[in-house]
């Protein structure tokens, strides 16, 4: 039933899109967000929707509370007391949490970004069957039985019959008149896409590129899901040797180490070839590294291996160059000459969290 | 007693007619309530109308509406309950509940219009605003068409940012005449005393006394010259007589202003109210209406009402056990200048004079208290301990909030202060014509709290899209004196000797 305030509220959702839409590159920027993630809902607080008031500041007002503890006592875990002056008329939150689906939130990047659609490689050459029970057939097992087709059927034949007694219609289907369901393969085309993540954790990357590397990740994450059903994670580290890892460590591993990039395109190609095949997934590699390269010989041998196995079988290897007070930034020029011509290939420099925003565009810009 | 719930289901029917008697016969006094029954998507959206079926079409309805449809309400934020001060009366069930919950609603429901009835805050509030509501729509509805929702939607935006600024110890609704009309009226002469006989004139107005006359008249007038002559706390009228607003602007401005008039007292009776219609549903389902097998959930969900977390205030709890304190106390002589004085704490916990005046104590209180006077009078000692009170604040240090004082003295201070107008800051016109610059000057009246600066700073913005020059907002900031000042483009502040 359509109820009248579903106008409001349709209102309000819109003025929540546009809100975050408005703000996306702030947003984009936080890092506090992604932590909150429900199943399929993130909370995102919007702070510009509240309507404000002449009213106390939050840190001075506190309020009356009840229960057991001393002086002293943090306050339960429970919400923090400022929005729970629940006698007064404390409550508005000066940040209003609103949930926004991931689908959502990833349409309304790509329109802000004005990201092209992706277009999935080899959608024909995958080839899935899933069982649809579409099929109606005279004789099956019990548990496939139809029984509007089987009803349908006893009328026909009552009617034809002379049976059939509109005033008083019992209908009794008869063992002939019994139907069954049946399946039929059908072949689906699935998408399937895999995100290989590497970081470079040498002695060069610090706290905050690694927290720019966690943000980035989480929107491009976003958006791929969007594209693909299925979208499996692969992390690998690298300093001087690589390895592969967990998301968890993937984002916490305390820097140390030379630095030897090939290591990490050397494991990626490895899985590649061992787990995933080019005609049934797409793949997406994504590099973050500071630029700081061991030697130039260990820089060709990383654009040997992209030229080799790794470029010719992936969708689109982005690399994402932090800046870092160490590094000298050196493989993103090396990149550019060598391969940055390559339609799959994406290039960005990332000097610091606002930077984050213009970097995503440049990598997802590309329609792959 | 006319029966007018129709659409009511037999058997809720009947136990409506249960509850009613009984409600009466306690000696509630309601206006005829109408029951409806109602889904889950419907009660809240009525609940985001605020018990009304028709708002005016606005944005914050749909995000009220959302919150609502998440559940983040405490309280009987599973049952329900939902009733208007109208006359009549109507109140909204829950179609899922199961019968006893129902009972306990309608119970809840009856308490509260018995409160709306006979509460003094109340007493002009207007009793068709159902009516008004649906009017309200309409009118903002035609301009919406007249002139696009955009434009309608953010001036109430910015008037909504406003609908705190009216005078909420006012106990009616000011309208003015005209107030220039008002002043071409007034004598601008001084007449001096009225005679009949023209040979006592002289005597009767002496010239010095004329003089002096005409004096006080000059004087007025220019005091009058100053607009606001005293501070004016319903700024919202203020605008209104003042501001240079179209004429759809003023009825659309005056519309947020009845509203916020008519929805002030239920603000400043919450704690009393709540605990009201706590008591009584739980003295009706106690007494009369339970059965046996009713007895768990109920207690279920009476106890869910009641819950306490440790950050927050429950106004049903506190009310309520306010409620039968009172009770308590008047049924056994625990008040009055003898017991004020008696020092012993063993003989005040003995103290029963058994005068069972309690019932008829808290008839009386419902009637001539707001939660203000409520718990400045009633909150004592004792109950406070029961009743495991605290203050709690943030702790910059350690970076959490934390309990702060047991004190009784400061407990009942701080709840005091949450209370008095209605939690909000106390601001007020100054002057209309600030440095004769046609410039708005407000006054905060400073009462140990800042004002959360952002916001002030967006408020004044708002205020200055109405006003259409300069605001000016005087207050204190970390102890000293500022003055706000938006001119339409910039904020700047300065600071001041207040």
């Amino acid at each position: 039933m359509s109820l009248k305030i579903k106008q409001d509220h349709a209102r309000f959702r819109d003025i929540v899109r546009g809100r975050i839409k408005n703000n996306l590159k702030k947003y984009v920027q936080k890092g506090e967000l992604i932590g909150k993630k429900g199943k399929d809902f993130i909370t995102i607080p919007v702070p510009t929707i509240d309507i404000p008031h002449f009213r106390y500041g939050e840190k001075q007002q506190g309020g009356v509370g009840q229960g057991e503890g001393d002086p002293g006592d943090p306050l339960s875990p429970s919400q923090p007391g400022g929005g729970g002056a629940g006698a007064g008329q404390g409550e508005g939150h000066h940040l209003l949490e609103v949930d926004v689906s991931l689908d959502e939130l990833a349409d309304i990047l790509g329109e802000e970004l004005q990201l092209p659609r992706i277009q999935p490689k080899g959608k024909d050459r995958i080839v899935t069957s899933r069982i649809r029970y579409t099929g109606v057939a005279p004789s099956g097992p019990e548990s496939l039985r139809h029984f509007k087709r089987t009803y349908k059927q006893a009328l026909r034949r009552q009617i034809a019959s002379g049976a059939y007694n509109y005033r008083r219609p019992v209908i009794v289907p008869v063992r002939e008149d019994r139907r069954y369901r049946t399946w039929k393969q059908v072949p689906l085309p699935e998408t399937n896409a895999v995100v290989i993540y590497m970081m470079d954790v040498s002695g060069s990357m610090g706290d905050e590129q690694k927290e720019i590397v966690r943000i980035e990740s989480f929107w491009i994450d976003t958006w791929l899901r969007k594209h693909y059903k299925g979208l499996e994670t692969r992390y690998i580290i690298h300093d001087a040797v690589a390895r592969e890892v967990d998301r968890e460590t993937f984002f916490h591993t305390r820097e140390s180490g030379g630095t030897m990039i090939s290591s990490a395109y050397k494991l990626c190609k490895d899985i590649i070839e061992a787990e995933y095949a080019p005609s049934a997934w797409n793949i997406y590699p994504l590099h973050f590294s500071d630029g700081d390269n061991w030697s130039a010989d260990d820089t060709r041998v990383c654009v040997d291996l992209l030229h080799s196995a790794i470029l010719p079988a992936v969708n689109l290897f982005c690399y994402g160059q932090v800046e870092s007070p160490y590094g000298s930034g050196q493989f993103i020029k090396d990149l550019k000459e060598t391969v940055g011509a390559a339609d799959n290939v994406a290039l960005s420099e990332i000097a610091d969290k606002e930077a984050i925003y213009g970097s995503i565009k440049q990598f997802l810009g590309k329609g792959k | 007693m006319r029966d007018k719930s129709t659409n009511l289901p037999a058997h809720l029917h009947d136990i409506r007619q249960q509850v009613e008697r009984y409600a009466r016969e306690y000696g509630l006094d309601f206006y005829d309530t109408i029951f409806e029954v109602l889904g889950f998507d419907e009660i809240n959206m009525v609940a985001a109308y605020g018990g009304f079926p028709n708002r005016y079409p606005h944005w914050r309805f749909g995000m009220d509406y959302e919150r609502l449809s998440k559940g983040y309400e405490y309280g009987l934020s599973k049952i329900y309950e939902m009733v208007i001060n109208n006359d009549p009366s109507y109140a909204y069930l829950l179609e899922s509940n199961m019968d006893v919950d129902q009972k306990l609603v309608m119970a809840h429901v009856f308490g509260h219009v018995d409160f709306f009835k006979n509460n003094f805050m109340f007493r002009h509030t207007n009793r068709k605003m159902m009516d008004q509501m649906a009017n309200h729509a309409t009118r903002v509805r035609r301009y919406h068409d007249e002139f696009g929702v955009e434009k309608v939607e953010d001036f109430i935006d910015r008037c909504l940012s406003l609908e705190n600024l009216i005078d909420y110890q006012s106990p009616y609704v000011r309208r003015h005449a005209d107030p220039k009309l008002e002043k071409e009226q007034q004598s601008k002469v001084a007449k001096g005393f009225k005679t009949g006989r023209e040979y006592m004139r002289e005597y009767i107005n002496p010239p010095e006394f004329l003089r002096a006359q005409q004096e006080r008249i000059e004087q007025e007038l220019q005091r009058q010259k100053k607009v606001p002559e005293r501070p004016e706390r319903d700024v919202l009228q203020f605008l209104l007589d003042w501001a240079p607003l179209e004429s759809w602007e003023r009825d659309v401005l005056s519309i947020i202003r009845e509203e916020a008039y008519y929805f002030a007292p239920q603000g400043q009776t919450k704690i009393m109210n709540e605990g009201w219609a706590t008591y009584w549903h739980s003295t009706i389902m106690t007494q009369k209406a339970l059965t046996a097998s009713e007895l768990i959930d109920y207690a279920d969900h009476h106890s869910g009402t009641l819950a306490t977390h440790p950050g927050q205030l429950n106004p049903y709890k506190l009310g309520v056990e306010l409620w039968r304190d009172i009770e308590d106390r008047w049924n056994k002589g625990r008040f009055g200048k003898e017991y004020e004085e008696c020092d012993s704490f063993e003989e005040r916990r003995r103290w029963d004079r058994k005068l069972g005046a309690g019932r008829q104590k808290i008839f009386e209180v419902r009637k001539h208290y707001n939660d203000v006077t409520f718990i400045d009078e009633f909150l004592t000692i004792e109950f406070c301990l029961d009743q495991k009170l605290f203050t709690f604040g943030y702790n910059e240090k350690h970076q959490r909030w934390e309990i702060l004082e047991r004190d009784f003295k400061k407990v009942k201070a701080k709840l005091l202060h949450m209370l008095t107008n209605f939690g909000q800051p106390i601001i007020a016109v100054e002057d209309g014509n600030y440095e004769n610059r046609g410039e708005l000057l407000l006054i905060h009246k400073h009462d140990g709290v800042d004002l959360k600066l952002d916001y002030a700073r967006d408020t004044l913005r708002n205020l200055q899209t109405l006003w259409r020059r300069p605001v000016n907002l005087v207050s204190r900031l970390d102890g000293r004196g500022v003055i706000f000042r938006y001119d339409g483009r910039d904020h700047s502040d300065r600071k001041i000797e207040l």
